[in-house]
C-alpha cells in the first residue's frame, strides 16, 4: 500500500510555522492597491423600525471616502430560504431584525479611521418587541415580517396526529423536551473579504470554504458571466460551516467598489463576528421514546422547532438533515421526525460542524438514556439490545436514509473496553456508597452520521506531470495537482499529495497541490460536509490514474512495446515492459517525450457519486461533578470513530480532536445568549465561553476501519464526527453523575449554575445511597 | 510620536499615534503579518509575541510601550533557536526551502499541532515563553499555561503534545504522534 495509511507530517506546516499564513487581511495583491476599508455600522437593538440613519456627521471624519445607508443600495434583496418573502437587504432599510444587523457602512482610507467614523453614524429606532424564544415565535403576535403574516418559515414532515400512534402500544414511554442550544462557530480568523474591478472583471478575495460557490453567487448578484468573476480563497483561518456562504457584508463589497471607484477591503472585529456571523444549532426538541421493559425500543418520535434567526438561510434547511438521521444507530421499527422552522430577532443560523446531524444524535442519545433510566437498565446494555447488527450491504432506516455499511456493536465494545466501563461503574458505586460529594458520571453516545450528504456529489481535479530541469540537467519531474476542494486546516495538500505519490510513484516533495483560485481551477464544490477526502481525493485519484494511462502510451513508444505490455512500477516510479524489468524509462524520460510531442502529461477528472457515506462511532465521557458547587470537570473522553479507510492517521486524529473539543464545549460551556430584549449577552470572547486548553483533557482515540464500497478509496468523511458523538456523551455523563440524587435531566450547557440549581431542586442534599 | 524598537533583531522606527497598538504596528507598519488579530478583548492570544523574551499579547500593548524594547515575532523565532532543527528529509517544505526551525516549530510540525494555522504564531510564541519559565511542565501546567491562547481547530490535544515534546517531556514510547 505504500504511503497511504501512514502518518505523513503536513507539507502545509513549514510556511505556516515560519512566515505565518496569508489570510485575507494579509493579502498584498497589487490589484488591491489603494483600497478603501469598509466598516459596518450595526443595529444596537434587536427589533425596530428604522426611522433614520444619518451619516452626515460621519462623512466629516478624517479619511472618510464615502458613507452608505440601506436606501442607497440598489441590489436585489436576498430571498429567504424556503420562504422567499422573508427577504434580507444587504443593509437594513425600514426595519432591523437582530442586534448586530448591518445598517450602514463607511469607507475610509485606513481601518482605524472607519472605527471612529462609524461611531458618528446616528440611528433613530422605533423599537418593536423582541422575540428570542423560538417556541414563542409559533404563537406570538410579534411578526418579523408582517406582510408574510407568520413567523413560520416552513415545515418538514407532519406532526404526530391526535389519533393512535405507535407509542400507545408501548409498555414504557418517556417524553422530554431538550434544548440543543445556539452556539457560535468561532473560527479564529473572523470574516474578511476584498473586491476590485479590473478591466471589467470582478476580482474577489474571501475567507471562504467555497471559492467556486462564491464565484457563482457574485456572478448571479451582479449579472456577470462566471468567466468575468475571479475568486481567490487565500489561507482561511477556520470555517466550520459558517464560511460556506457569503454574508451580506461580503456580497456588498463589489457594489461599494463600483460606487467609489476603488478596491474595497473588509475585516470585521470579533465582537461583530459573535453578533452577525451565522450561528449554529438552536433547536428545541420534543422526544418521545417507547418500548418494552426488557429494554427493546419500539418507537421514537422527534419533534423539532428550529430557530432560523432573523433571516432564514441554511439554518432553515438543517432540520432536514436532523430528520433524515433521526433513527441513529438503532433498529427501531417506528421513527417519526417532524420539524417547524421559525424566525426570531436573533442572528441567522447556518451550518456549524455537523450541521443538523449533531442535533439528531443528541436527541436520540439523550432519549435512550432516559429510556434506560425508566426501565432501570444500564445505558450500555440498552444500546447493546437495540444497535443495528454489523452490515456490509446497504440498510435503509425508517426515515428513508440508506446507510452504506457499519459495525456499531464493534464500536460500542471497543469504546467501552477502552474506557474501562465496568471499573468506572464500580468507582461510581464506591463514591455513592461513601457519600463522596464529587460524583462520577459516565456517558455513552452511539452515532452514525452522513458525509458528502445529502446525496453524494462531485469534485474536480487535475494532475499534471512536468519535466524538471535544473542547472545540471534533467532532474526528475514536478507534479502539480489542482483540486476544487478548498481546505482551511484539514491538510488536504498533504492528503492529496499522498494519493498522487501512491498512484504515480513520484516522491511527495515533488508534488504541489493548488486550490482556492477560480481562474486557475475551472470548477469545484469547496470543502464542507466532510466531503473532501472522499470526493476530492477520489477525483485526484482518478486524474492520477488517467495521467498514468497517458504516460504509459508515451512510455510504450519509447520502449517500442505494445501499450498493454507496459506497466508503471509505482514503487520505483518507472515504466517497464512486463517481463523485462531491466529495461525502464523514468517519469522524467516520459514527461520530456510528451513535452516534445506537444501533448503534456495532464488529465482532468470529474469524480461523481450519487451516494453519501455514513461514518459512525461510540464516544464515552467521564465527568466529575462537585455536588456542592455544581462544577463539572471533563475527566476523560474516549472516542471510537470509524470513517472507513484512513489515508493519513495524523490528519484523521487531528480532525477528531477538534470535533471532540467543540462537542464537549457545547455540552458544558458554550451558549449564545440573549436577554429578553434581544441584546446579545455573549458577544465578545470575554463573555462567550469558547473552550480553552485548560478545560479539556487529552482525548483517547480508538480506531476502527470499515471501508465503504461507495468509492475506490474506501473512505468516508471524518471532519464532523467528533462533534457529533461527544456532545451527548458528555451531556449524558453529567446527567448520569446526578441520577442517584434524583436529577432526571439537565439542559445543556451543564454550567455550574445550572447543575447546582438542578441539584437543589431535587430537595435532596444528601449524596449518599446506592 | 516617534518610537524606536528592535524587531526580530533589527532596529525599526515609526511615528505612531499614542493609541496605536503594537499588533497594528507589527502587521500594518512593519509588514510582519504572521502575528494575527483574533479578537478584541485580549482573550484569544493570536497576537502573542515576545517582548524582551517574555510573551505579551500585542493587542494589549501600545506601540509606544514597546519603545526601546526587543520584540520577537514568529518570523524571527527560528533565529532564536539554540540548537537548529532542520525540516526532516522526506518532508516537503512548502516554499521549497528547507530552512532551520526552532525546536518549538519543529515539535508543532512533528506532532501535528496546527491545522488552519491562524492561532499558531501566537500559540508557538506563548509556548516558547512558557518553557522559558517552566522548562519541564506537566500536562496540566501546559494546559493552564496556554489558557490565554485559543484554538478552534485542534482541540488542543496535539498542541499540548507539541509543547511537551519540545520540552522533552513526552515519554519515548509516546513520541509518535497520537
Amino acid at each position: 500500500m505504500g504511503i497511504l495509511g501512514s502518518r505523513v507530517p503536513r507539507v502545509e506546516d513549514p510556511r505556516l510555522l515560519t512566515h505565518g499564513g496569508t489570510y485575507c487581511a494579509d493579502v498584498g495583491d497589487r490589484r488591491l492597491a489603494g483600497a478603501v476599508h469598509a466598516t459596518y455600522v450595526r443595529s444596537t437593538v434587536a427589533h425596530a423600525r428604522l426611522l433614520a440613519v444619518d451619516v452626515d456627521a460621519a462623512r466629516t471624519f478624517p479619511g472618510v471616502v464615502d458613507a452608505v445607508v440601506g436606501d442607497d443600495v440598489d441590489l436585489a434583496p436576498i430571498p429567504g430560504w424556503f420562504n422567499p418573502a422573508m427577504t434580507r437587504t444587504h443593509l437594513a432599510r425600514d426595519r432591523v431584525r437582530f442586534a448586530g444587523e448591518p445598517l450602514a457602512v463607511v469607507l475610509t482610507e485606513r481601518p482605524d479611521q472607519g472605527e471612529d467614523a462609524a461611531e458618528a453614524v446616528a440611528v433613530e429606532y422605533e423599537p418593536l418587541p423582541a422575540l428570542v424564544d423560538p417556541i414563542a415565535a409559533l404563537s406570538t403576535d410579534v411578526r418579523l415580517f408582517p406582510e408574510v403574516g407568520t413567523n413560520l418559515v416552513c415545515e418538514f414532515g407532519a406532526p404526530p396526529g391526535d389519533g393512535p400512534n405507535a407509542l400507545d402500544d408501548c409498555e414504557v414511554v418517556v417524553r422530554q423536551r431538550l434544548v440543543n442550544q445556539r452556539v457560535a462557530a468561532c473560527p479564529l480568523e473572523v470574516r474578511s473579504s476584498a473586491a476590485a474591478w479590473v478591466d471589467g472583471r470582478l476580482h474577489a478575495w474571501c475567507s471562504t470554504q467555497n471559492p467556486h460557490g462564491v464565484r457563482g453567487a457574485l456572478a448571479g448578484l451582479y449579472g456577470l458571466d462566471e468567466a468575468d468573476v475571479a475568486v481567490v480563497a487565500p489561507d482561511v483561518g477556520g470555517g466550520f460551516g459558517a464560511k460556506i456562504d457569503l454574508h451580506p457584508e461580503d456580497l456588498l463589497l463589489p457594489w461599494l467598489s463600483r460606487r467609489c471607484g476603488r478596491p474595497v477591503r473588509w475585516v470585521e472585529t470579533r465582537s461583530e463576528n459573535l453578533q452577525a456571523m451565522v450561528q449554529g444549532r438552536a433547536q428545541v426538541q420534543d422526544v418521545a421514546i417507547g418500548g418494552r421493559r426488557d429494554g427493546t425500543i419500539e418507537a421514537y418520535q422527534l419533534s423539532i422547532v428550529q430557530d432560523a434567526g432573523a433571516y432564514p438561510t441554511m439554518g432553515a434547511y438543517l432540520p432536514m438533515m436532523t430528520r433524515s438521521m433521526a433513527a441513529g444507530t438503532y433498529g427501531i421499527p417506528v421513527v417519526e421526525a417532524h420539524a417547524r422552522v421559525v424566525v426570531t430577532t436573533t442572528p441567522p443560523i447556518g451550518a456549524y460542524r455537523g450541521a443538523g446531524r449533531p442535533e439528531a444524535t443528541a436527541a436520540i442519545e439523550r432519549a435512550v438514556d432516559l429510556f434506560a433510566a425508566e426501565v432501570d437498565m444500564d445505558p450500555a446494555e440498552v444500546r447493546r439490545c437495540n444497535l443495528l447488527s454489523r452490515f456490509d450491504q446497504p440498510v435503509t432506516t425508517p426515515t428513508g436514509e440508506t446507510y452504506d455499511c457499519g459495525d456499531y456493536p464493534a464500536a460500542l465494545e471497543r469504546a467501552l473496553a477502552a474506557a474501562g466501563y465496568d471499573e468506572l461503574r464500580a468507582e461510581q458505586r464506591r463514591r455513592r456508597r461513601r457519600g463522596d460529594h464529587v460524583a462520577l458520571g459516565i456517558g455513552i453516545a452511539a452515532y452514525v452520521e452522513v458525509t458528502a450528504g445529502p446525496s453524494g456529489g462531485s469534485e474536480f481535479a487535475r494532475v499534471e506531470v512536468r519535466p524538471r530541469v535544473d542547472a545540471d540537467g534533467p532532474d526528475g519531474v514536478d507534479v502539480v495537482v489542482a483540486t476544487g476542494s478548498s481546505p482551511h486546516g484539514q491538510g488536504l495538500d498533504t492528503a492529496f499529495a499522498m494519493v498522487v505519490a501512491d498512484g504515480l510513484g513520484v516522491p511527495i516533495e515533488r508534488i504541489e497541490v493548488r486550490h482556492g483560485d477560480t481562474d486557475a481551477i475551472p470548477r469545484g464544490a469547496g470543502t464542507m460536509g466532510s466531503r473532501s477526502l472522499q470526493l476530492g481525493g477520489s477525483a485526484v485519484r482518478g486524474a492520477a490514474i488517467d495521467v498514468v494511462h497517458r504516460a504509459r502510451k508515451v512510455a510504450a513508444e519509447l520502449l517500442e512495446a505494445a501499450l498493454d505490455d507496459v506497466e508503471l512500477d509505482a514503487a520505483a516510479g518507472t515504466f517497464r515492459v512486463i517481463g523485462t524489468p531491466a529495461v525502464t524509462r523514468t517519469w522524467a524520460d516520459v514527461a520530456a517525450a510528451a513535452d516534445r510531442q506537444g501533448t503534456p502529461l495532464a488529465a482532468d477528472h470529474d469524480f461523481q457519486v450519487a451516494h453519501p457515506t455514513y461514518p459512525f462511532g461510540v464516544h464515552v465521557a467521564v465527568v466529575e461533578v462537585d455536588t456542592e458547587t455544581g462544577d463539572v470537570r471533563l475527566v476523560r473522553l474516549v472516542a471510537c470513530d470509524d470513517a472507513g479507510r484512513i489515508l493519513n492517521p495524523l490528519l484523521a486524529h487531528g480532525q477528531r480532536h477538534g470535533g471532540l473539543a467543540q462537542g464537549a464545549a457545547q455540552a458544558l460551556y458554550e451558549h449564545v445568549a440573549f436577554d429578553a430584549l434581544g441584546n446579545p449577552m455573549t458577544a465578545t470572547f470575554a463573555d462567550y465561553p469558547i473552550v480553552s486548553a485548560a478545560e479539556l483533557p487529552s482525548f483517547e482515540l480508538v480506531d476502527l476501519e470499515t471501508p465503504t464500497w461507495v468509492n475506490a478509496l474506501g473512505a468516508k468523511g471524518i471532519g464532523e464526527s467528533g462533534t457529533i458523538g461527544s456532545t451527548p456523551a458528555v451531556h449524558n455523563a453529567v446527567c448520569d453523575a446526578l441520577a442517584h440524587i434524583g436529577v432526571r435531566h439537565i439542559d445543556m450547557p451543564c454550567t455550574p449554575a445550572t447543575v447546582w440549581r438542578a441539584i437543589r431542586e431535587t430537595g435532596r442534599m444528601s449524596t449518599s445511597g446506592p | 510620536m516617534k518610537i524606536t524598537l528592535s524587531v526580530n533583531g533589527e532596529e525599526r522606527s515609526a511615528d505612531v499615534e499614542p493609541r496605536r497598538l503594537l499588533v497594528h504596528l507589527l502587521r500594518d507598519d512593519l509588514g510582519l503579518t504572521g502575528t494575527n488579530v483574533g479578537c478584541d478583548t485580549s482573550s484569544c492570544g493570536a497576537c502573542t509575541v515576545l517582548m524582551d523574551g517574555e510573551s505579551v499579547k500585542s493587542c494589549t500593548v501600545l506601540a509606544a510601550q514597546a519603545d526601546g524594547h526587543e520584540v520577537t515575532t514568529i518570523e524571527g523565532l527560528a533565529a532564536l533557536a539554540p540548537a537548529r532543527a532542520a525540516v526532516g528529509a522526506g518532508e516537503a517544505s512548502g516554499d521549497g526551502d528547507a530552512s532551520a526551525l526552532h525546536p518549538m516549530q519543529q515539535a508543532f510540525h512533528e506532532q501535528h499541532g496546527l491545522q488552519c494555522g491562524f492561532c499558531t504564531p501566537g500559540m508557538v510564541m506563548a509556548a516558547v515563553s512558557l518553557l522559558a519559565e517552566n522548562p519541564h511542565p506537566t500536562e496540566a501546567e501546559v494546559r493552564l499555561g496556554l489558557e490565554g491562547n485559543l484554538c478552534r481547530c485542534t482541540g488542543y490535544h496535539n498542541i499540548v503534545r507539541s509543547v511537551l515534546a519540545a520540552a522533552g517531556e513526552l515519554p519515548k514510547s509516546e513520541e509518535v504522534p497520537a
